[in-house]
């Protein structure tokens, strides 16, 4: 099983096809990531998927970072 | 891309009568399952009638989410994908502004407008998701020439088109086109109550002097709806018979 930041990275990889060295944990998603709203609109929705959760808008708003969003899912994972 | 509708999985809101009804049949010719939806439960199981196996009819309220949420919830459970939404419920409330109710101003702007807000909001997640859908809503030719003793219908049928051109916009990129049709007069039960000498001064400013059918709205629908049209959005088609050219 692989650990809830493997997990974020990948799919943060995979919604936003960037390469695997670029996801540095401050990176930011639109500043350094190249992803516009929707795309992390639609990172949020793919994160819930894999964590099985409902992230509220006012907490998606704050997700920006790779470290955000790996934060966010430690801080509400059950598993 | 696929050229075909075959399979694809369509939401008609107000689809018990009038231009509603005619889009959920004309979908189902090309091979699209359609759930059509109307405000009582007698409405919804005359829809599942006429609509055979290509479908089912069920009973939604569009100005509450609730109710909004349960029809989408069902849809998912059962077909597992909404390629098509079209926002075609809507009422009239008319009176002159200064005798307008405040319960009028709102019905009419919360079931035109704030609907298509709630059911928008609703499927984006899954069309976003596939990387494919179609919006269509049904404004009308008022919300861009104006009508005396429409103000809440006009004003909910404007706004419409410009939430269609923002949402478009937003969502182009991800294969979700978002469009209007604008019908003119058509013969449903909204043009009923219209005396003969209402209906006279109207076809004097219609070009091709007569009503429309719910059918020639619904065939600018299923075109909007099909693969050939994937490269139109944020656009209004308007089906008036010449009464406006905008
Ligand atoms: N007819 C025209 O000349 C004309 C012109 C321009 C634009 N339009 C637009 O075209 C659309 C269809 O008009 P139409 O003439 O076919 O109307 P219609 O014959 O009066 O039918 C209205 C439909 O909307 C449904 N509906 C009403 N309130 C609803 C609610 N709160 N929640 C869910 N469904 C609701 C009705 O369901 P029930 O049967 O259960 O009541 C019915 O199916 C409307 O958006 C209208 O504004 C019509």
């Amino acid at each position: 099983m692989s650990t809830i930041e493997e997990r974020v990275k990948k799919i943060i990889i995979e919604q936003l096809g960037v390469k695997e060295e670029e996801v540095k944990s401050e990176a930011s998603f639109e500043n350094d990531l190249g992803a516009d709203s929707l795309d992390t609109v639609e990172l949020v929705m793919a994160l819930e998927e894999e964590f099985e959760t409902e992230i509220p808008d006012e907490e998606a708003e704050k997700i920006r970072t790779v470290q955000a969003a790996i934060d966010y899912v430690t801080n509400h994972a059950n598993d | 891309m696929t050229t075909t509708m075959q399979g694809q999985v369509a939401l008609v809101t107000g689809a018990s009568r009038g231009i509603g009804k005619a889009i959920a049949q004309q979908l189902t010719q090309q091979g699209v399952k359609v759930i059509g939806t109307a405000t009582s439960d007698s409405g919804a199981a005359a829809i599942s009638d006429y609509l055979g196996d290509m479908g089912e009819g069920r009973q939604l309220d569009v100005t509450d989410a609730e109710s909004v949420a349960t029809v989408l919830k069902a849809i998912d459970e059962s077909y597992g994908q909404l390629d098509i939404l079209v926002n075609n419920a809507g009422i009239t409330k008319d009176n002159l502004l200064m005798r307008l109710k405040d319960d009028d101003w709102d019905a009419v702007l919360d079931t035109n407008l704030k609907s298509v807000y709630r059911l928008c909001k609703a499927v984006m997640r899954g069309m976003m998701k596939r990387r494919h859908g179609r919006i269509i809503n049904i404004s009308s030719v008022v919300g861009t020439t104006g009508n005396p003793g429409q103000t809440n219908y006009c004003a909910a049928k404007a706004g419409l088109a410009g939430f269609t051109k923002a949402l478009a916009q937003e969502i182009a990129a991800r294969g979700i086109t978002v469009n209007c049709v604008a019908p003119g007069f058509i013969d449903t039960d909204m043009t009923k109550s219209l005396t003969d000498d209402q209906k006279e001064a109207i076809f004097a400013n219609i070009p091709a002097s007569r009503l429309g059918q719910p059918e020639e709205v619904a065939a600018a629908v299923v075109f909007l709806a099909s693969p050939g049209a994937a490269y139109i959005t944020g656009e209004t088609i308007h089906v008036n018979g010449g009464l406006a050219m905008v």
